[in-house]
């Protein structure tokens, strides 16, 4: 009988992925409680503080955005968020059921006329601290990617 | 019984009102509107206000926006708004917004209160 023998990485990522898809109702408590999911997959598979400090912020950021900007805080609305952990990277796909925006319209918060604005640095943000920051279409699904520092410096 | 977390503690210096945030993480809308409720009646004429964030380890952009608000507050009041105790991650937040330029920031209270002097 053949014996299959995997390399050692392969075998810990296929332990160690992890790919979950969920609908919430749009309130941000629970939203939160995905996003500390995702951090805690995070750091059992010993990615560095900055990189979570850097996804739990942007993952944050996404959750406020859909619910109070997408979703106008109507909690009847859904907030979808599905991620996959892997050793390699955190890729989270957050989307509302909101009419979307278009991200390239935002204005630069660092400028003059808007650094005293009370609002509007979450995509800065969002797109500053992860590697990859892509909306769809519409503007109400946002996919972030965030490469493990571990592996790719 | 629900616990009561302090949010802050203020201590009166000769130049300034020091507010030291007690949360390590500031997210939840209802611990800024706390934080707000407890820093804005402390502005109530020219006030020098330092704000430590030694304590903190994660914060938000809606915080960014409550210290803008601080600001305009204390700005309105002829008072100064320092900050200070802000650690490198946290730093990385006002740089990345340009916020480190429009903010005073010093490593402890203690050189900020000595800027206010």
């Amino acid at each position: 009988m053949p014996v299959i023998v995997y390399a050692d990485k392969y075998l810990m990522a296929l332990k160690t992925t992890t790919h979950e898809k969920v609908v919430l109702k749009g309130v941000i408590p629970g939203l939160r409680g995905v996003c500390a999911k995702v951090l805690s997959l995070a750091k059992s598979l010993d990615y560095s503080d900055d990189d979570i400090f850097a996804a739990h912020l942007a993952i944050e950021e996404s959750i406020v955005n859909a619910v109070k900007h997408g979703n106008r805080r109507n909690i009847n609305k859904t907030v979808t968020i599905e991620y996959d952990v892997t050793p390699e990277k955190i890729d989270v796909i957050v989307t509302d059921e909101g009419r979307g925006f278009n991200p390239e319209t935002v204005a630069d918060p660092r400028c003059i006329e808007n650094i005293y604005k009370t609002g509007g640095r979450g995509v800065l943000l969002m797109k500053s601290y992860m590697d990859a920051v892509e909306y769809n279409e519409n503007g109400n699904s946002v996919h972030m990617v965030k490469f493990n520092g571990r592996y790719t410096r | 019984m629900q616990e009561i977390k302090p949010r802050v503690s203020v201590y009166y210096a000769q130049n300034a009102v020091v507010v030291t945030i007690a949360d390590e993480k500031i997210l939840e809308d209802e611990d800024i509107k706390a934080l707000e409720d407890s820093i804005m009646p402390l502005i109530d004429g020219p006030v020098n206000l330092v704000i430590d964030f030694t304590n903190v380890r994660f914060l938000s952009s809606a915080v960014l926006g409550l210290l803008i608000r601080i600001s305009k507050k204390t700005n309105e009041h002829k008072g100064k708004l320092k900050l200070c105790g802000i650690g490198p991650r946290i730093f990385e937040i006002f740089k990345i917004t340009r916020l480190n330029e429009i903010f005073d920031i010093y490593d402890d209270p203690k050189k900020a209160m000595l800027s206010l002097k």
